[in-house]
């Protein structure tokens, strides 16, 4: 009863004063009721109030007591300053719901575990050393004969597990359905037994249904697959669909928890391994090896086992490269060297591609946050000021020091946890809205953001930590405040505005360093969303086309000379895959006989009209004829030229491209076009060889195909408007094609600026809000010294000083202190490049532009913020200021 | 903190004693039963009753209750919980322990 008692009490405190105040009355009356004189009975009770204290004390907590007092008390302080309160609050939620998201974000995609048991024992194998593209590279992809012996090698130490990349892919569930677009992945079947996981319904994959290649059509879905297609109904077991060369029969649904192991990804569909196309072939990477470590083996060891039998088969493949590698790149391609990283959180290329673009923006947010503490420390100073003879007399009538500083940080913390709670709402808002900007709009990454302990910890965490930051300072100058001096009115001010421009200072370094790098960010984006692509996609509409079997070539162009006939239709041509669709094939060169060259270049098919429809120049010699072939001719671009032939004009010049099974298919150069770029906007343009769409086997005869993609040019200048009826008339001119995606080439181009562009917009964003609150900063801290120094203006202004003057004198100090601000911005921010240049393109920090712009627009910012300040500095009465003293 | 008065610690001991022997009394009547009992010798405190009253409630040795009187004010009752029968006779054992001890040393001089 006791503890619970006294904390009911201090909740009812005035009821117990009022209860003890009259126990107390109802004594003195029985006294005088006994005889004894009424003033005596009172005197004899002492004061009444200390009566009353000391019972109080004994009744309740005392110091939750005091707290309670103390935040009824900061809130009538804060509700007294609406505005000043309401600034605070509104820049500390938006930075501190900043960080909150940028902390989900983080958490999400870098540090969450895996929901599989032994997480914290999980690895991922990784190859590092110098790629075929020359440059040193850390690739996790992994062979499956490869596995099979290093699954052997470690089996008493660890447990191997495959994992396919997920992959987006079409399935249908009937032949005349249409296609459906789901992320499979192939697994081994005794990765969900090894990760601990349970069947939701059905069952799940075991060892056994992962042995023969090609004989194990089973799937397992995952639990949000099975929510959002079959809407949870028990009968999906047992149903089937096909994906790639296979028919699957759904087996099972595994728990909600899981969704595959590629964080930002949500896998729908899972496969055994060994359904596979590339299962058999050791020259087919495609998929990461996880080793699971046993509960007491460490990583060195198990590292150290796996390390021969990969040697051993790098050597095996090594000696089938002669004649289609290099020296060199044989050389690089033993010298490179197996390793075990921790993969706890999960390995995906979302972590990879976002993984510093999130730390910087968190950096970013932190100095946001760190210059609107900055703010409210000075506002809170300010006030302080304005508090001093309150504080002074609350020392006078006996209020220790703690007790102040309590008081003081109970209003901070006041501020800081409206600030979270409107911060919150932000974060909950603004996180997911930046994950529906990563990634493609018609396949957004998915990443888990719960809001559960290890967020509200974090935000706990902050709350606590900012309100120490800008409240312990001062709190603590408040409790040392002299009662005599302050009662007087004295005390020096200076000492306030020196510790007020200190923090200026600071303010201002930080807002350099946010708005340097927001320019960094922006300029990186402008450079490479107008990069030259050597080609034209304005009103090019590009359809991914499947069929189930390969189709002769003739149907091929079938389809192409029906679109023709269709309304809106300017061009239309075949290619492989679409310019900077991500996809890719390459090989090495041979020309004359030579040894093969040390660097990759790029092939893609194409159909005759192709280069026309991409409006991509043709320098000289001629295009594509019906009846050209691969092997036979290819069209090459300038960076090939100069590469294999010193710059020389190579049209008719031979090539060969080595191919991973020892033939050589050769080539005649019929063609020179200019450079166009096929991969991404960032790497140089690499040597370039197009070859027909249409191919021939050794024999001569015609290769079927099954996939393509429609290079449609429109005359309507918004091309999407024709993708439903182009998608029809592909199945119509031929029934056995479909179309499976259709994309503008803008749209295109664009997948490849979106981490930037996210970047230049967010970095921007919380560049303007830098400068804001560094802006209300100085004009706060400025309008506070005019105010304080407003008898001695008055005084100067009375002995005959100009407004020039009195302007100079009021900012000179904070003028020097943005002054000294922007040097340790400049040096901040030139010293901190270095850690992002990833995340930059062809900038130069040592361009004035990028120092200069920054720059400007805080001196800007401080002009704007010193003019009201001044302004009243000027206007102020020197008769009227020295009459009211 | 309760001053030091002429009873050096033994109020708790008399309070519980007399609310021991007579159940539901009011402050004021438990200050007048301690001086009847001696004869006048001890005195408790008005101001040191009422907090020792209020941190034996507390400690739950004492329960309080209000009810009203004929002229209409009220009045707080005190009576002894279970716990606060326990306390006295520890109390009480400890008086006996700590006076027979003192009288010991008298009695060596």
């Amino acid at each position: 009863m006791s503890l619970w008692s006294r904390i009911a009490n201090v909740l009812r405190g005035d009821r117990l004063s009022r209860e003890i105040d009259e126990e107390l009355e109802s004594h003195i009356e029985a006294a005088i009721e006994q005889g004894r004189d009424p003033a005596e009975a009172r005197r004899a009770f002492g004061s009444a109030l200390h009566q009353r204290e000391e019972s109080r004390d004994i009744r309740l907590l005392p110091w939750l007591d005091s707290l309670r007092a103390d935040t009824v008390f900061g809130w009538r302080q804060i509700k007294k300053n609406k505005v000043a309160s309401a600034a605070a609050v509104l820049s500390l939620a938006l930075s501190i719901g900043a960080c909150t998201s940028a902390f989900r974000l983080i958490d999400a995609l870098l540090l969450r575990p895996l929901p599989v048991a032994g997480s914290e024992r999980l690895y991922v194998l990784t190859v590092q050393g110098i790629g075929p593209s020359g440059e040193f590279r850390i690739s996790d992809s992994c062979e499956y004969p490869l596995f099979r012996r290093l699954r052997a090698a470690v089996k008493d130490q660890a447990e191997l597990i495959a994992i396919s990349y997920a992959s987006r892919t079409d399935i249908s569930y009937a032949p005349d359905q249409e296609l459906e677009k789901v992320h499979g992945q192939y697994v081994s079947g005794w990765m969900f037994g090894s990760f601990g996981l349970r069947p939701a319904l059905g069952r799940l994959f075991t060892e056994r249904d992962d042995v023969t290649p090609g004989a194990h059509p089973y799937a397992v879905i995952s639990y949000d697959y099975w929510r959002r297609r079959f809407d949870r109904d028990p009968k999906v077991i047992g149903r089937t669909f096909r994906m790639d060369k296979y028919i699957f029969e759904i087996v099972g649904v595994v728990e909600e928890r899981f969704t595959g192991t590629e964080t930002g990804v949500a896998v729908d569909i899972f496969a055994p391994t060994m359904m596979y196309g590339g299962v058999t072939r050791a020259d087919w990477s495609w998929f990461r090896t996880w080793a699971l470590l046993k509960p007491d083996a460490s990583a060195e060891p198990v590292r150290d086992r796996l390390r021969p039998p990969f040697q051993a088969f790098q050597e095996e493949r090594a000696k089938g490269f002669g004649g289609t590698m290099s020296k060199r790149g044989i050389d690089n391609f033993l010298n490179q060297s197996l390793q075990l990283e921790p993969a706890g959180s999960g390995r995906s290329d979302l972590q990879k591609n976002y993984r510093l673009a999130l730390l910087a923006l968190g950096i970013l947010v932190a100095l946001v946050l760190l210059i609107a503490c900055a703010n409210v420390a000075n506002l809170m100073t300010a006030q302080a000021v304005a508090r001093a003879r309150e504080m002074a007399l609350r020392v006078s009538i006996g209020a220790g020091r703690w007790r102040l500083v309590q008081l003081i940080l109970i209003e901070s913390a006041w501020l800081a946890f409206l600030a979270v709670a409107v911060g919150g709402l932000f974060a909950w808002w603004s996180a997911p809205f930046v994950v529906n900007m990563i990634n493609p709009p018609d396949n957004p990454a998915r990443l888990s953001l719960p809001a559960d302990w290890r967020v509200l910890g974090f935000g706990s965490a902050l709350a606590f930590s900012v309100t120490l930051l800008f409240g312990l300072a001062p709190a603590l100058r408040v409790s040392s405040v002299k009662p005599v001096s302050a009662l007087k009115g004295g005390e020096d001010p200076h000492a306030r505005r020196r510790s007020m421009h200190a923090l200026i200072a600071v303010q201002v370094a930080f807002c350099f360093v946010v708005t340097f790098i927001a320019g960094l960010f922006v300029a990186t984006f402008d450079r490479l969303s107008n990069q030259h692509t050597g080609f034209s996609s304005e009103r090019i509409l590009t359809l991914d086309t499947l069929a189930a079997r390969r189709q002769p070539t003739a149907y091929w162009d079938q389809v192409m000379e029906h679109l023709r006939s269709a309304p809106g239709v300017e061009a239309v041509a075949l290619s492989g895959w679409p310019l900077l669709s991500g996809n890719g094939w390459n090989g090495f060169i041979v020309v004359n006989g030579a040894p093969p060259s040390e660097t990759l270049s790029y092939f893609l098919n194409v159909s005759p009209g192709w280069i026309d429809a991409m409006k991509i120049r043709l320098i000289d010699g001629r295009d594509f004829r019906a009846g050209d072939s691969f092997p036979g001719v290819a069209i090459v671009n300038e960076a090939f030229a100069r590469q294999y032939f010193g710059g020389e004009n190579p049209i008719g010049k031979w090539f060969e491209k080595t191919e991973g099974n020892g033939s050589r298919p050769r080539c005649q150069i019929v063609g020179l076009v200019a450079d166009a770029r096929y991969r991404n906007m960032r790497e140089p343009i690499t040597p370039t060889a197009y070859v027909p769409f249409h191919g021939i086997d050794l024999s001569g005869a015609w290769q079927p195909r099954s996939a393509g993609t429609l290079i449609v040019r429109t005359s309507s200048s918004n091309p999407a408007a024709l993708a439903s009826l182009l998608r029809q008339e592909v199945t119509r001119a031929r029934p056995e094609f479909l179309v499976s995606n259709v994309r503008t080439q803008t749209e295109l181009n664009r997948s490849h600026t979106i981490r930037e562009r996210l970047l230049a917009m967010l970095a921007l964003f919380f560049a303007v809000v830098a400068l804001l609150l560094a802006g209300v900063g100085l004009y706060g801290v400025l309008d506070y010294s005019v105010l304080q120094r407003r008898r001695e203006i008055g005084i100067r202004m009375a002995l005959g000083a100009q407004a020039a003057d009195v302007a100079r004198r009021v900012t000179v100090d904070m003028f020097a202190m943005v002054l000294l601000g922007a040097v340790a911005g400049v040096a901040l921010g030139i010293g901190s490049v270095r850690y992002i240049e990833a995340l930059l393109y062809q900038v130069k920090t040592t361009d004035v532009r990028v120092l200069a712009l920054p720059a400007l627009a805080i001196l800007a910012a401080a002009l704007l913020a010193a003019l009201p300040a001044v302004l009243r500095a000027v206007r102020i009465d020197p008769v009227k200021m020295l009459r009211s003293e | 903190m309760p001053k030091p008065d002429s009873l050096q610690g033994s109020l708790d001991l008399l309070v519980l004693k007399i609310l021991s022997r007579r159940p539901r009394l009011h402050g004021y009547a438990i200050m007048s039963a301690i001086a009847d009992s001696s004869g006048d010798v001890l005195r408790a405190e008005e101001g040191s009753l009422y907090p020792a009253l209020h941190r034996m409630e507390e400690a739950g040795w004492i329960r309080a209750e209000w009810i009203t009187k004929d002229s209409g004010r009220r009045a707080r009752l005190y009576e002894l919980t279970a716990a606060g029968k326990k306390q006295l006779a520890a109390e009480e054992s400890r008086w006996q322990a700590v006076t027979s001890a003192v009288n010991r040393v008298l009695r060596t001089v």
